[in-house]
């Protein structure tokens, strides 16, 4: 996937108009596809794993080359990414304290 | 001043205002990560219904996460044109956003009416609770979202939006976009992990 770099301080090297595409046809796949094992018997003791595993996928796509994470200082990177690990963290403890998960 | 400008002149060599704003995205992360939270603890404890089985419309919502997503595509699309001084289509682009977040906003007031008239309101159970908080909040940020796009839109036709100024874009970006994943992360647990048991028929 082609960029173009473009300001001279350092911060950001915006991917390419065909990169944009081709993400936003990513997503619009990955969509369909959660959807569609969603309403298919076979994947239900999966379900979760697999809509979750899609659901990251998407998020970092968005995050990575909409948001240009992927291409930005590493600083906006961390400003970023330690709040998210809090956060799935505080949903993981709180899920286990009240016993939805390890019940 | 220029955006290159006023990068040159802090200790980090990065703009302030960008920094503050992932800080700013960061502090959300925290916020929705707690309604979530919050919703998954109690979606499931409702002890009378309606309960998401019987209430979720998910090929609704599902058109309503295409259109969120297809406006990131089209914030994206601005945001390069910004950079380019190309005006006509910064403003199409622009205007499609926020008309997309509109169109996103439209399905959630039909979707919060039909929910009441099933008899879903926000003091109905714990899932309607937690629900309508979750998800009124993200509608709340997409409305904040929107209506900031329509400020740059018109800044943009007083021609004030030159590449310049494509850093206010690039903010207002990074809003919407968060708003967008925080949906994707919405649209799966809320709407396609549902962990109410299915009624016995």
């Amino acid at each position: 996937m082609s960029e173009q770099p473009e300001s001279g301080h350092g911060q950001t090297a915006h991917p390419s108009t065909a990169t944009y595409l081709v993400i936003a046809a990513i997503l619009t796949v990955i969509t369909v596809v959660e959807v569609g094992v969603f309403y298919v018997p076979a994947f239900q003791p999966i379900l979760a794993p697999t809509l979750l595993v899609l659901s990251a996928v998407k998020f970092a796509l968005v995050v990575m080359f909409y948001m240009h994470l992927k291409f930005d200082h590493s600083l906006f990177r961390a400003v970023f990414i330690l709040p998210l690990l809090i956060a799935a963290a505080v949903i993981i403890a709180l899920l286990f304290l009240f016993r939805v998960l390890g019940a | 001043m220029s955006h290159a400008a006023t990068a040159h002149h802090t200790s980090t060599g990065l703009d302030n205002r960008k920094i503050a704003f992932w800080t700013f995205i960061g502090s959300e992360c925290l916020l929705f990560g707690s309604l979530i939270a919050t919703y998954l603890v109690y979606e499931g404890r409702s002890v009378a219904g309606p309960t998401t089985h019987e209430i979720l419309n998910i090929p609704l919502t599902t058109i309503s996460t295409f259109d969120l997503l297809m406006s990131s595509l089209a914030m994206v699309l601005a945001l390069a044109a910004v950079h380019r001084g190309d005006k006509v289509w910064a403003r199409v682009w622009l205007a499609t956003t926020a008309g997309l977040g509109t169109i996103f906003l439209g399905f959630q007031v039909y979707e919060f009416q039909h929910f009441v008239h099933e008899g879903l309101g926000f003091t109905t159970n714990l899932f309607g609770s937690t629900f309508f908080t979750l998800t009124g909040f993200h509608g709340a940020h997409v409305l904040v979202g929107v209506l900031w796009l329509t400020t740059l839109l018109v800044r943009s036709f007083q021609g004030k939006l030159g590449p310049d100024k494509a850093l206010n874009v690039e903010i207002a970006g990074l809003y919407w976009h968060f708003v967008d994943v925080v949906w994707i992360v919405i649209f799966t647990v809320v709407y396609l992990i549902q962990t109410t048991p299915l009624p016995t028929a």
